[in-house]
């Protein structure tokens, strides 16, 4: 089998995977690094975060505080001394990009703008217009191009990690471009493959969204972290799921109800202004809005349409100028996908998946349990979301943890030998894995698009805004019988170039492997906590869960989770307030405590 | 109301054909559809071996690019409704100009290595350390490039460029375009490692200004433009360099200027 | 930290055994006459040989009058020709074609700003009208006064 042999090498070209490369080559430029990408680099959907990357950045904000809305907003679910670290090494990262060239919006000295965000007590939030991600991964990617160490493999997809004497060594994959079946090993690998919102049917995730990485790292034995964890976004354009930012809110928008009320002052969020109040009424966190979302249904105050219920964002009274000039994209999106001008007119909307807090479960370094493994942006847990992701949180949580997986990779792999033979063994089986059970596979019944949809709609009943024990339990089996029915699909495509067809199953099986993974750390979680809400343990419960679930595979290929104590450094957990109180709230705040 | 409409799609399979031909499928049209939606309906329910390439569906990541009735378009933002006038067929075929790998892919590596070949990475002669902040850029100085940092890669204006066409080694309008995002950025100073690149008749002397590039890009990047702008200041510099000699360095005093 | 050596591109266009047969697109001789954009391209392009035509036209005539007042008149007649005219309005349609359509890029080719803000094209390509107009207005007083 023809192989190539890397030192460190990259699943990913988002903005965390780019990040790592530009790291780890500049911990020594003589090194080796692999950046292995299902599509090209600038095709990950990082390319479409809009809002922007929070960063203290003035002087009337500080490190703590960023601190607090972050584990506040992670409804105390976060590691601190991860947080700590992220909110201490943001900025730096942000202003590096910023020396890279990245077009961040700017004020009228020159200096970097920031805007408010939910769950933002001050304005810290970095952005280059409405296309934040977009700039954010195409100056990565372009600065890339100038380091000779990193070598590219575009478009070839990673099916399988190489696990010997209990190390990562590399990694099988298809270029998809040739068909070829190969090894790449490596001394270190980092996933960096993002998140998994196509495992739920109505999502702002690209289709290349398949949680890969966290099967990837689940099925060679890395546990799984805080997987019931998944975030809705309360603004997503119904029937196409893509995503209205948050900073339509930020800026100033409405949320609506059916009688053009604004109904989140009925939900603890605050009483209405008309100029928007930070961390208050639609800027509170994500879960908040999306909650009361359901319960406003649930009241018969939404607008049915035929791709379920929606409520209005009102961006009206802003202005033509000001809606040009901050949320440019929001407009073009509007218009060509809703046909409506946001300048004159209603923006329906509705709650979609976004997010995935839970993930490859890493210490600070990125580094996960299994040896040689590492792994950095949406498709890691650290964790510093917790129970909620702030908006504007991951995009720097890419880069910090990236550049952090970068260097500790490169540090791990300068110790480590180059993979021997014993590798090629199990990529050889791999390679005949692939080619019986897929490529050259004949008969089978179902349809890959039959399942994925079965699975979508599963997970989205059981887990999804709410979630209940009965749920959760049926789903558990109808996964299981989804998974025996995978294995009789029946492809269309025997092709070796360019087979989409295959890509495609293996993603399904990689979500197969996810969904099971969310359904039942969401089954054990027997509390309500930020986006896991349960209605039958509706509150929140620290003496049992004030810790992280840990999912991992046994032999069998069940799972088992397990319960690991959330690091606190020094913010004792209180309660979630947002709205006018929170003012006082966080004056009482950062309490000392041993824990 | 799924009204229906004729897809005729351009299937080419390296191992099988030797050149492309076109397949008929019948889809049915919603007035939200986009055509991305007619081949994702084709792939899961009817040919699972079409192919193609997709992503995001949000005309960001520059993926979905292929020529519709014979336009480049990017298919996620192209309403499938917009053709559908009674039992109208929409042709949907590779991007024009692009090697042919299968069915819709084109090939694009070529491509990348003209868009690294204009250096499109901010060039430093200095680097100040980070703990002296960011480089200060004021909305103005933000505003001269900020258009032509909006591309994504998606070729369309390659497939509309028949310069592209008829001479292959043409380093084409997005790659130019980036270049010159780059040189008017008021914190670069590469301008003229860059200008060496491409004042070249493979560079922008190669540009006949046919102007569909800037007419077909869904991001209003307007690489015609920065091919003219380009030319221009190049003519100039010559002029300049007869007119007086030694003194063309002085090109970096923008760059300077803006980092007091 | 800035190491810039030659760019690293993983792959050069080349063919590998897995996939020998990329479809390479002819492009077609006739490529300018299926779109109206790039007919009117080809047009313009061809429209310089009339531009040419005019300059050639122009010398002839210097030519001529140099040659004393004969070879002038000679000139002239050949001007009243049949061939002449057409030739001549055929080459005025495309010079004003040609003058229309170049005028219409100066605002691509120049960002000119006003007080930071980029000026309209309308902006840019208008004074290059407005020249146009009162030199040709000047010379169609000379000769016609
Ligand atoms: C619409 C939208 C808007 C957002 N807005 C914001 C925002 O305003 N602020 C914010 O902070 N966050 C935002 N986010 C979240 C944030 O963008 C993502 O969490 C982040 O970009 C993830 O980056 P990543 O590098 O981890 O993964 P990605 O950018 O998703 O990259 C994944 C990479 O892995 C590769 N890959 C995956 N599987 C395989 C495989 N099997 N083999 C080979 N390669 C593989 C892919 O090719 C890709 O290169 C937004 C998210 C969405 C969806
Ligand atoms: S310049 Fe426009 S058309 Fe060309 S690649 Fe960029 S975005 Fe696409
Ligand atoms: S799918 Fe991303 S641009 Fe169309």
């Amino acid at each position: 089998m023809e192989a190539s042999s890397h030192d460190v090498l990259l699943v990913g070209g988002g903005g965390a995977g780019l990040r790592a490369a530009i790291a780890a080559a500049e911990v020594n430029l003589k090194l080796s690094i692999a950046v292995v990408s299902k599509v090209y680099p600038m095709r990950s959907h990082t390319v479409s975060a809009e809002g922007g990357a929070a960063g203290v950045a003035k002087s009337d904000d500080s490190l703590d505080e960023h601190c607090y809305d972050t584990i506040s907003g992670g409804d105390w679910l976060c590691d601190q001394d991860a947080v700590e670290a992220f909110v201490k090494e943001a900025p730096q990262e942000l202003l590096q990009l910023e020396r890279w060239g990245c077009p961040w919006s700017r004020e009228p000295d020159g200096h970097i703008a920031v805007r408010a965000f939910g769950g933002m007590k001050k304005r810290r939030t970095w952005f280059a217009a409405d296309k934040t991600g977009f700039h954010m991964l195409h100056t990565l990617f372009q600065t890339t191009l100038k380091y000779p160490p990193i070598t590219r493999y575009d478009e070839w997809f990673v099916t399988k990690l190489l696990v010997d004497d209990g190390r990562v060594q590399g990694v099988v994959a298809i270029e998809l471009m040739s068909g070829k079946i190969r090894a790449i090993t490596a001394k270190a690998v980092i996933l960096c493959t993002g998140g998994c919102g196509r495992v739920f049917p109505f999502t702002t995730n690209a289709n290349i969204k398949n949680g890969d990485g966290m099967a990837l790292a689940y099925r060679a034995g890395a546990p799984l972290k805080d997987m019931e964890f998944v975030q809705y976004h309360p603004t997503g354009l119904p029937f196409t799921g893509i995503l209205i930012t948050e900073a339509a809110r930020a800026e100033g928008g409405y949320m609506l109800n059916k009688d053009g009320y604004r109904y989140l002052q009925d939900y603890n969020l605050g009483t209405p202004q008309p100029k928007p109040v930070l961390r208050s009424m639609e800027l509170g966190p994500r879960d908040r809005l999306s909650q009361a979302f359901v319960k406003e249904d649930q009241k018969g105050r939404t607008i049915q349409t035929p791709y379920g219920p929606i409520v209005h964002l009102d961006l009206r009274h802003l202005g033509e100028k000001l809606i040009n000039a901050k949320l440019p994209f929001v407009r073009e999106l509007c218009q060509k996908y809703q046909n409506i001008d946001p300048v004159r007119e209603l923006i329906p909307v509705r709650p979609v998946v976004h997010y995935m807090m839970g993930g490859v479960s890493t210490d600070i370094d990125g580094a996960t349990p299994l040896a040689g493994l590492y792994a950095a942006g949406e498709v890691a847990c650290v964790s510093i979301n917790g129970a909620n992701r702030l908006g504007s949180n991951s995009l720097p949580e890419c880069l910090v943890f990236g550049a952090r997986a970068g260097r500790a990779a490169a540090a791990y792999a300068a110790t480590q030998q180059v993979p021997d033979g014993k590798v090629f063994a199990q990529a050889n089986d791999e390679r005949r894995r692939l080619e019986t059970q897929f490529l050259f596979r004949t008969g089978g019944h179902e349809r890959i698009a039959t399942i994925r949809e079965e699975m979508q709609k599963t997970v989205e009943t059981s887990a999804g805004i709410y979630r209940e024990h009965a749920s959760l339990a049926k789903a558990t089996h109808q996964l299981r019988e989804l998974q025996r029915r995978f294995g009789d699909i029946s492809l269309d495509d025997h092709s070796r170039t360019f087979n989409t067809e295959l890509e495609s199953a293996l993603e399904l099986g990689f979500m197969l492997d996810v969904a099971e993974s969310i359904v039942q750390c969401a089954l054990h979680r027997t509390e309500s906590r930020g986006a896991h809400q349960r209605t039958d343990y509706p509150a929140r419960d620290d003496n049992k869960f004030l810790a992280h679930s840990i999912v991992s595979r046994n032999f069998d290929g069940s799972s088992r989770v397990e319960y690991l104590p959330v690091k606190i450094t020094r913010w004792a957990p209180g309660e979630r307030v947002y709205g006018e109180t929170s003012k006082e709230q966080s004056k009482s705040t950062p309490i000392r405590q041993a824990v | 109301m799924a009204d229906k409409i004729i897809l005729e799609v351009a299937r080419y399979s390296p191992e099988r054909d030797a050149k492309p031909s076109f397949q008929s499928y019948e889809v049915p049209v919603y007035k939200e559809w986009v055509v991305l939606d007619a081949l994702n309906y084709i792939k899961d329910q009817v040919d699972g071996s079409l192919t193609y390439r997709w992503s995001c569906r949000m005309g960001i990541c520059g993926s979905c690019g292929m020529m519709v009735n014979g336009e480049p378009k990017l298919t996620c933002a192209t309403f499938l409704s917009s053709y559908a006038h009674n039992g109208s067929k929409v042709r949907v075929e590779p991007l024009r100009y692009f090697p042919v790998v299968r069915d819709l892919v084109t090939e694009l590596s070529d491509f990348l290595v003209k868009l690294t070949k204009v250096k499109p990475w901010l060039i430093r002669h200095d680097e100040p350390p980070l703990t002296q902040g960011e480089f200060l850029q004021t909305p103005d100085q933000l505003d001269r490039y900020k258009q032509f940092s909006m591309c994504i890669n998606c070729t369309l204006c390659y497939a509309a460029c028949p310069v592209v066409g008829l001479d292959p080694v043409f380093v084409g309008p997005a790659a130019i375009a980036l270049a010159q995002r780059y040189n008017m950025d008021s914190r670069d100073q590469g301008t003229e490692e860059r200008t060496a690149v491409l004042a070249h008749p493979e560079g922008i002397w190669g540009c006949t200004f046919v102007g569909e590039c800037t007419r077909v890009c869904p991001k209003h990047v307007d690489p015609a433009g920065a091919i003219q702008q380009y030319k221009l200041k190049a003519a100039l510099d010559w002029v300049k360099s007869f007119v007086m000699p030694g003194e063309h360095k002085s090109k970096d005093v923008r760059s300077e200027a803006a980092n007091d | 930290m800035c190491a810039v050596k030659q760019p690293t591109t993983r792959t050069a266009p080349a063919y590998t055994e897995f996939h020998p047969r990329w479809y390479r697109p002819q492009v077609s001789v006739y490529w300018w006459l299926f779109q109206r954009q790039y007919l009117k391209f080809i047009l313009r392009e061809l429209s310089s040989v009339f531009v040419a035509a005019f300059v050639v036209i122009t010398l002839l005539q210097l030519n001529a009058l140099r040659n004393g007042p004969e070879a002038y008149a000679r000139f002239q007649q050949w001007l009243q020709t049949p061939a002449a005219i057409a030739l001549n309005v055929v080459s005025f349609c495309f010079v004003v074609f040609h003058a229309i359509t170049w005028f219409n890029l100066a605002p691509s080719a120049m960002a000119v700003r006003l007080r930071g803000k980029p000026l309209p094209d309308f902006m840019v390509a208008a004074p290059n009208y407005a020249v146009w107009l009162v030199v040709s207005g000047a010379v169609a007083w000379l000769v016609l006064r």
